[in-house]
């Protein structure tokens, strides 16, 4: 297998990181960032994962990585995530090829903005699932509670995966989010640059063709979905990792305490070199898993449980190194560090959501040794 | 030529060829393991070598096949994966052959190279002393020319690996009388098989001997067997370690992936496997090879920019050995009480070999504390102290 990045992806992060760093403030209020979304859209970075069958650029998981990596380091608050990572990834992975045929082109182009609503923290096991369809003629009525959804405000849709009542099974539903009986209300959140809200379904009326999925496949579907995802949010933790080393590398040369700049001290050359090496292996590990998750497109066999063995490998590294690093940023920056005028915090913080968020490390080991240790 | 046609041509040769009287040396051998039938195993060299095994990425004017990186990958997945044993060649086919590829004189290559290919002469690394470890431009082992033009050597070197199963050494030693540091150096090429060296194990943690003292007392070498110019060996040593992390290090990690197989399978033999701690810390394991591999696999990468240091070489050698050092102490954790007695189960006897020698892995090459300062300095552009 060949980690070689191709010019046109080369060239696809040298632009991202370039436009990322002159356009991005991650302090920056909300209705701002509606400007750096649309110029996003118009960079086609939403049409990437999309086929070109249906309009998109026909590209995969590695770029996406690429980008996403890239967003990582600026903190960019878009609804990249929401909206290319997680509503096209399920609508790629459970939708009808009608429900694509339509809404894919319109996701990656701006004409619509969605959020994909699962259960808590991105969990796709149907238990988990709190919003409840139930059948009404023709159509359907969805009832309950999203605790957090991520929305930042900028949503036209969302796709909502509910455990329809009668007949025991899930389904994808899309709903504009001026739907009668839907409320919306924003959480107070510790991430500012990843809001959330939560989201009432107090008797929504939805017509039969609001039914996206493909029933055949929306279970695994969905499943596939958080798992990609969670490669995806991996890749953002890489670059918030970098961000973090760059940040670390930056002040310490700078400071001067006992007559030298502090990175002079071996005791802190030592502790960024380790988050270095905690970072770039989670690198390695998110990029090779993105290549062989591209490769596996191409009908080179990933079943569905090597898939969930390999990202949960770039899952957990590239969930430590995150929090490794945010909090020696933060160790060495001294008592600014600890202050909200400076960046480390907020890498801390939203290394705390992406702990949680496509489920925790805990998990994705343990399902890793049932699958290492107690087959057959 | 295709990669999976070529990965089954090894694995057809493997299978056929470690067999019969060879197959006791499937798995074996290699660091921590080094007394394994270290006869058989030269023996084995001679026959990889009649199967065109050696020398694949060396260029073929020098008996070499040429192969492409990925090729040479596979290969050593392959070998691995078949149980390959570990090379007692490998210093001389990974780190003295490129080196004599790459400053060698036409004469020495000619020399030298068949003899390492062939896997009729072996070779050992000269490089520590008693006074000079990390900080290797210590060296005080002295060289000068006689009159005959002869190199000759007085001094000590000390932690040499398989010296005593080898023809020659390459050693470091001071030229220039009254030099310091990294000038006044050269880079011999000696025979260890001569009065004026005396080779003395010295016994591990792990009980057995790999490692030697070698001491020189006016040994002596041909004029032309030295590499490089004299009073610059430093830049040739350089060189040397620069090929210590070739591709046969990414090789290392499928012998990796048979070791945690082995902890896999003791803790589903003995319950371990049903302890949420021990399943956490075996998940993790298993995270942390990936980690090793895809690292490896991208440092693999066709290198576009060269002049730009590449992070993951950089940090490889730390990340892997620290990998190994917890492989080692999840190992023992998973074995429990029994682990206290050598055992005769060999599996489980691997395991504790692991342990103990997987100590050694974040000293030998570059300890932690140095590969640290070179990450930080070279990587991150730390400034030094
Ligand atoms: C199994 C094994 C096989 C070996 N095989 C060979 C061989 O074949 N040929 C050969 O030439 N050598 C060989 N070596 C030697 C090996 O390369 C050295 O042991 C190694 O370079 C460390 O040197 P040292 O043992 O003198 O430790 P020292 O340099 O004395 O170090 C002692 C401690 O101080 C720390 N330290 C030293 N300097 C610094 C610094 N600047 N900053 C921070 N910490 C520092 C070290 O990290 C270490 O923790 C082998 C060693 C082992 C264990």
């Amino acid at each position: 297998m060949n980690l070689t990045l191709s010019d046109e992806q080369r060239a696809l992060q040298e632009t991202a990181a370039d436009f990322l760093a002159a356009h991005t403030n991650a302090r920056k209020e909300v209705d701002v960032d509606a400007e750096l979304w649309s110029r996003i859209v118009e960079l086609g970075w939403a049409a990437v994962q999309v086929p070109e069958e249906l309009d998109g650029l026909g590209l995969g998981p590695v770029e996406l990585v690429l980008l996403m990596e890239e967003m990582g380091r600026r903190l960019a608050r878009t609804p990249f995530l929401a909206n290319v990572v997680l509503a096209q990834t399920a609508l790629l992975q459970a939708g009808s090829a009608e429900a694509q045929q339509g809404a894919l082109a319109a996701l990656a182009y701006g004409e619509r903005t969605a959020t994909l609503i699962l259960g808590p923290g991105l969990d796709a096991a149907p238990a988990s699932l709190t919003v409840k369809a139930r059948r009404d003629g023709e159509g359907w009525v969805l009832a309950g509670e999203a605790a957090q959804v991520l929305d930042d405000g900028l949503l036209t849709h969302a796709y909502v995966a509910a455990r329809i009542e009668e007949a025991p099974g899930v389904a994808l539903f899309e709903l504009a989010v001026d739907a009668a009986g839907l409320s919306r209300t924003p959480l107070e959140v510790w991430d500012l640059t990843r809001p959330q809200a939560c989201w009432r379904f107090d008797e929504v009326r939805l017509t039969a063709d609001a039914r996206v999925d493909d029933p055949t496949r929306v279970l695994a579907g969905l499943a596939r979905t958080r798992v990609l995802a969670a490669l995806q949010v991996a890749a953002e933790q890489v670059g918030g990792a970098a961000q973090c080393l760059q940040l670390a590398v930056d002040y310490t040369k700078e400071r001067v305490q006992f007559g030298k700049p502090v990175a002079t001290f071996q005791a802190v050359k030592h502790r960024v070199a380790e988050m270095m090496v905690r970072m770039e292996t989670a690198r390695s590990t998110v990029r090779g898993v993105a290549a062989r998750v591209a490769q596996g497109a191409q009908g080179n066999g990933l079943d569905d449980a090597a898939l969930a063995a390999e990202v949960a490998a770039a899952r957990v590294q590239a969930t430590e190194a995150y929090r490794y690093c945010a909090q020696e940023a933060i160790q060495l920056h001294g008592g600014v560090g600890f202050t909200w005028e400076y960046d480390p915090q907020m890498h801390f913080k939203r290394a705390q959501w992406a702990s949680q968020w496509c489920g925790a490390t805990s998990g994705w080991r343990e399902a890793l040794a049932a699958h290492l240790l107690d087959a057959a | 030529m295709n990669e999976q046609e070529f990965r089954q041509e090894v694995a057809d040769w493997m299978a056929t060829h470690l067999a019969g009287r060879f197959a006791c040396l499937k798995h074996r051998g290699g660091p921590g393991d080094e007394e394994a039938f270290p006869a058989l195993r030269k023996e084995w060299e001679q026959e990889l070598a009649a199967g065109g095994w050696v020398g694949l990425g060396w260029p073929r004017e020098h008996g070499g096949r040429d192969l492409p990186l990925a090729l040479q990958l596979a290969f050593h997945e392959e070998y691995v994966r078949a149980g390959g044993p570990g090379r007692i060649g490998h210093i001389g086919e990974t780190l003295m052959a490129p080196t004599l590829i790459a400053l060698g004189t036409p004469e020495q290559q000619r020399r030298f190279l068949p003899g390492i290919r062939e896997g009729r002469e072996y070779w050992a690394q000269g490089y520590s002393e008693p006074g000079a470890g990390s900080d290797l431009a210590a060296i005080t082992t002295r060289c000068w020319q006689d009159e005959d033009g002869r190199w000759r050597l007085q001094g000590q070197k000390v932690w040499t690996s398989l010296a005593h199963e080898s023809e020659w050494i390459f050693v470091v030693a001071r030229s220039t009388p009254g030099s310091v540091g990294r000038e006044g150096l050269s880079f011999l090429l000696v025979p260890l098989d001569q009065p004026g060296i005396e080779i003395h194990p010295i016994r591990q943690m792990t009980g057995e001997a790999e490692f030697n003292s070698v001491f020189f007392d006016g040994a002596a070498t041909e004029a032309d067997c030295i590499v490089g110019k004299p009073g610059e060996g430093w830049k040739v040593a350089m060189a040397l370690l620069g090929f210590e992390r070739g591709v046969s290090t990414l090789g290392q990690q499928m012998h990796f992936i048979h070791e945690l197989q082995l902890v896999i399978d003791v803790a589903r033999a003995n319950g371990a496997a049903r302890d949420p701690a021990i399943r956490q810390r075996i998940a993790d394991a298993w995270v942390g090879l990936q980690g090793l591999r895809y690292n490896g696999l991208r440092m693999l990468e066709e290198d576009t920019s060269s002049t730009k240091v590449r992070p993951e070489a950089l940090i490889y050698k730390y990340a892997w050995s620290n990998w190994h050092r917890e492989l080692g102490q999840l190992a023992m954790d998973v074995i429990g009480v029994a682990g206290d007695v050598r055992s005769d189960d060999d599996a489980v006897r691997r395991l504790q070999q692991v342990f103990f020698f997987s100590r050694a892995d974040t000293i030998y090459a570059g300890t932690n504390e140095i590969q640290l300062n070179i990450i930080a300095e070279r990587g991150l552009g730390m400034p030094r102290g």
